[in-house]
């Protein structure tokens, strides 16, 4: 390897093998997580107005978005949030942020009710919950250098009082982000989609979060970087004790990644289960018809297999179909999936589905 | 099977002020009568910038066609007149691009996109091309297509407006559809739709397609043969088969190994491709590739590897230590 060639990939390299030197084992990284909840959903409604007219304005529908869900995730846990765009499945994201005002329900974080805290107490609380956004070209102000963007959460939290601290704190993120402490002093057009997205993550990580929220985080990236970004953010949680919400619809970095996962439609949650259980099991007709739209980079396997293909698409969330909202596209539908809404049950412990014909 | 289309050496090149980017430098492949062709790469690797250069549609400037040839049933599509190339394009060759929110026009309907077309080439009346028009879309799979005719863009979802793109790309019989990243603004279960739908009407009518993807995984299904293109250049070529089984490249082997798969055991850590893609105006005499290889040796800093053949019939790989890939899939796995 030349040199000159080798310089950024093998600091990247060398940020890449952070370990937190725990047994590895698939089952040790991803079997169910024994821990108390750190954050409870319950119940939670988005639901957007829509309007008409532009003097006097009309409202004329609403959009649900996200329309009564609920979820815990455990200490140290990693809950996939799964779905076609469109779902709800940011706007969920967007509701524990603060970022929206949630129609109704409830979001517990550390024992307290976010939906329920003042704006101040809010933000205090919030430098415990930070994001990761999908878009590393536009979530990332390209007028600020590396090293300010990392430290603007410290100074709106106020953690890192002294400038010194605070831009060691900010070579300290780039270093655990795998990236080179110089690339504090460059500005985000510099790097390439991957290193931006390591910018993002030491960002969310400067004031010391429990809980992340990653939206969509690897989605923009090329394949090669994936990989990359995934076995970061493992290191991460695994060395930092980290709670992830990973937002995604890749449902193969999912199963990767993630301890359990709800199936979002809709709106609503239609299955949550235990990965391997969800994987390897699934109920809903909706969480088959997903996973059985993926593909496998494998000829043989994939000119073997028999598609079974959902037909139709995805209705409007303004007028969606009455009672179980995925009948129209089901193939086990039947009457009266047209009339009640199926009860969010446990079927087997800890798998739950939102089906009345299984 | 009868040649439809011969790339040789082509070139593409980029006149900007950071210097010139080679984005395709040197591309040579063959598409046969009603063949199914994949281009796989990562973004910025030249796979759209080279479907772009075969119906000349690369903005100049900055960017330019330098070098080679593009022989379409034995014409050079290269040495056409504006007005020649044009009667190819939408023709002969149509093209469905990724993006089904933009490239279709707003302001027309949907109808009046499809029947311009088939009137400007095929000199259909407008009673025809109506007909015509009605017909493609039931073949697509939209329902009512008479009353959807009327419609604008904006009252179609993704699905349905990379639908009709289809539709518009099969109006006048054209010999070779170019697909770039068909389904990669659509969703899981839509993009199925899309590519269980593109492969039927392909066969059904012996059109040849090349698609140009990131996702090693939608290819598999449907790809006779498969071009890997790193920095510009198809590194590795052939079979489907032969791509994802016995790759012979260090870049092939390492994109394969670096997702995880759904019909795999879960793996403890992922294998990622180490460093970052290149600079396309910093590129040496060596191998592009060999700053992030596992398999680099001094004399890949010396010389581009040429392709050349490895393994089975039709399978070529452009890397001097080739040999010592072969098999390190069914090891890793």
């Amino acid at each position: 390897m030349t040199a000159a060639y080798a310089t950024d990939s093998a600091v990247q390299a060398a940020g890449a093998t952070i370990r937190s030197g725990g047994d590895r084992s698939p089952q040790a990284a991803r079997g169910a997580v024994q821990a108390p909840d750190l954050v409870t959903v319950r119940n939670l409604k988005m639901h957007f107005p829509v309007t008409e007219g532009a003097l006097i304005p009309r409202l004329v529908a609403h959009v649900k978005a996200v329309d009564g869900i609920s979820f815990t995730i455990r200490k140290g846990e990693t809950l996939g949030l799964v779905g076609e765009s469109g779902c709800g499945k940011t706007t969920t994201g967007r509701c524990i942020l603060g970022l929206e005002r949630a129609t109704s329900g409830e979001i517990i974080f550390d024992g307290k009710n976010l939906l329920a805290l003042d704006r101040k107490a809010m933000n205090a609380l919030r430098q415990k919950i930070q994001v990761i956004f999908q878009d590393p070209y536009s979530s990332l102000n390209p007028r600020m250098k590396v090293g300010d963007i990392i430290a603007e959460p410290m100074l709106v939290h106020r953690t890192e009082p002294d400038r010194a601290a605070r831009e060691a704190r900010v070579r300290e993120l780039l270093q655990l982000c795998g990236l080179n402490p110089r690339f504090a002093d460059r500005y985000p057009h510099e790097m390439s989609g991957g290193q931006r997205q390591r910018v993002g993550i030491a960002r969310a990580l400067s004031v010391r979060p429990e809980f992340i929220i990653c939206d969509e985080a690897i989605s923009a990236l090329d394949v090669s970087i994936q990989a990359q970004i995934i076995n970061l953010l493992e290191d991460l949680r695994d060395e930092l004790n980290l709670t992830y919400l990973f937002i995604a619809h890749d449902l193969s970095v999912v199963r990767h990644l993630c301890h359990r996962v709800a199936v979002m439609y809709l709106g609503k949650i239609v299955e949550l289960a235990d990965c391997d259980e969800l994987y390897n099991n699934p109920l809903h007709p909706y969480t088959q018809a997903l996973l059985a739209a993926v593909p496998v980079p494998d000829p043989e396997v994939e000119r073997r297999r028999a598609h079974q293909i959902v037909k139709g698409e995805v209705p409007s969330p303004m007028n969606p179909p009455s009672g179980c909202v995925f009948h129209p596209r089901c193939r086990l539908a039947v009457e009266g999936c047209a009339r009640t809404v199926p009860e969010f049950r446990e079927l087997r412990p800890g798998h739950w589905v939102a089906c009345s014909v299984i | 099977m009868t040649k439809l289309l011969e790339i040789e050496n082509l070139q593409t090149h980029f006149f900007t002020s950071a210097g010139v980017v080679r984005a395709v430098d040197g591309i040579s492949y063959d598409v046969g009568e009603g063949e199914t062709i994949a281009i796989v790469g990562e973004s910025g690797c030249g796979k759209s910038v080279s479907a772009l250069s075969i119906l000349r549609l690369v903005a100049d400037p900055p960017g330019r066609v330098v070098g080679g040839s593009i022989r379409f049933k034995g014409r050079d599509l290269l040495q056409l007149s504006e007005e020649e190339i044009r009667d190819v394009r939408g023709k002969d060759i149509a093209m469905v691009f990724q993006e089904p929110m933009t490239s279709l026009n707003p302001v027309l309907t949907i109808g009046r996109q499809l029947t311009e077309t088939m009137q400007q080439h095929l000199g259909m009346s407008r009673e025809q091309a109506d007909a015509r028009a009605v017909e493609l879309l039931g073949l697509v799979g939209i329902a009512d297509p008479a009353r959807r005719l009327k419609q604008y863009p904006h009252h179609f979802s993704g699905g349905m407006r990379q639908r009709v793109m289809i539709a518009m790309a099969l109006c006048c019989n054209p010999k070779l559809i170019i697909a770039d990243e068909p389904t990669t603004a659509l969703d899981v279960t839509i993009q199925a739709q899309i590519l269980e739908l593109m492969k039927d009407l392909t066969r059904r009518f012996g059109v040849a397609l090349i698609v140009i993807t990131h996702n090693l995984g939608i290819v598999a299904r449907y790809a006779d043969r498969v071009n890997v293109m790193y920095a510009g250049r198809i590194i590795e070529s052939g079979s489907a088969h032969d791509i994802y089984h016995d790759p012979r490249h260090p870049y092939t082997l390492a994109l394969l190994k670096s997702v995880p798969r759904m019909d795999r055991p879960r793996q403890a850590r992922l294998d990622p491709v180490q460093g970052q893609p290149p600079d396309l105006t910093r590129l040496d005499a060596g191998c592009a590739f060999r700053p992030r290889c596992g398999f680099a040796a001094p004399g890949c800093a010396v010389q581009i590897p040429p392709l050349a053949a490895v393994g089975a019939a039709g399978h070529i790989a452009a890397c001097w230590e080739s040999g010592r890939v072969a098999g390190s899939l069914l090891r890793a796995s």
